[in-house]
């Protein structure tokens, strides 16, 4: 019983209409929520110590590491989406993966040139070909790709089956970006937050971490939902203007 | 502060990629809400609408 409520609730919300509904009423609370996260969050992340080793560049370490792991988690997000695209055949699986490839590019734009601007003054180089680096600008690339097929196809619900097949596909790229510190040699440094013993970093680094990784988590999922309330909008408006051009074409 | 150049121009850059979505998405949000209002004035709307009924899966 309490598990076909639960699902009738799901469905009811998958209902764009009914989406569009809850985006009205909670996308200025998670806006707010936001801001007040990153409020804090930058507060912290320049009024705690430097490190003794690295100095001041650890308050990059602020904004790389949330900008990296959103640019896994959304595409996590568009995985998930693309299953329900497959499965399912929701357009708001559809939508939803569309809204967030030009969210995922950005952030791992974002941490591709932070972690170039922490590279150069820690590791003395700006880039380099290793496997973390090179797995994630391959993810960058992905993104690119994914926004362009969406974009080159007329379609919507053809250009999300294709994209959606691609996106699975592309999945494997994400436990390669996670285990390439283990797997492989590289420059850069395992992980140090989520890790199977607890973190190894200080409090002091860890608390703005955290809060700049949730202040980071908050900005996605509101953008995403109020990207998905646009595309819904758009394509309301294209079927209404066929509809519109229809009728037309009847009345002459 | 020792690097303030990395540092800043780390924070800066992701300052700008950040506002530059949320202006992206906020300006959409708002070209789109426009788009409807006026075909909505125009007499065209959903059929849902226009019937006053809401489709629903059982």
């Amino acid at each position: 019983m309490t598990e076909s409520l639960a699902i009738t609730k799901f469905s009811d919300l998958a209902n764009p209409t009914r989406f569009l509904a809850l985006a009205q009423r909670i996308l200025p609370y998670m806006a707010g929520v936001t801001a007040l996260l990153f409020a804090i969050g930058l507060t912290m992340s320049f009024t705690t110590e430097g490190d003794y080793q690295q100095g001041d560049t650890v308050r990059i370490m602020y904004i790389h590491v949330p900008a990296a792991w959103l640019s896994m988690m959304c595409y996590s997000v568009m995985a998930l989406s693309a299953i329900g695209t497959l499965v399912w055949r929701h357009p708001l699986a559809d939508v939803s993966h569309k809204a967030a490839a030009p969210l995922g590019a950005a952030f791992t734009l974002v941490a591709l040139v932070t972690g170039s601007l922490w590279g150069k003054p820690m590791w003395g180089t700006w880039w380099v070909w290793d496997a973390r680096l090179t797995s994630v600008f391959i993810l960058f690339l992905m993104y690119l790709g994914l926004i362009a097929l969406n974009r080159a196809m007329d379609d919507p619900s053809r250009a999300a089956r294709v994209s959606a097949v691609l996106i699975l596909v592309g999945f494997v790229n994400i436990p390669i970006i996670k285990f390439s510190v283990d797997w492989w040699n590289t420059l850069h440094q395992p992980a140090s937050v989520m890790r199977m013993d607890g973190p190894t970093i200080d409090g002091e680094f860890l608390r703005p971490l955290l809060v700049m990784a949730l202040a980071f988590t908050m900005l996605f999922f509101t953008l995403h939902i109020a990207a998905i309330r646009n595309e819904i909008w758009r394509r309301r408006i294209a079927t209404q203007r066929r509809m519109a051009a229809r009728l037309a074409g009847r009345g002459d | 502060m020792s690097h303030a150049f990395y540092i800043f121009t780390s924070y800066g850059v992701t300052a700008l990629v950040c506002l530059m979505l949320i202006a992206w998405v906020f300006l959409d949000g708002r070209s789109r809400r426009r788009e409807l209002a006026e075909l909505e004035a125009s007499g065209i709307r959903r059929r849902s609408a226009s019937t006053g009924q809401e489709t629903r899966k059982a």
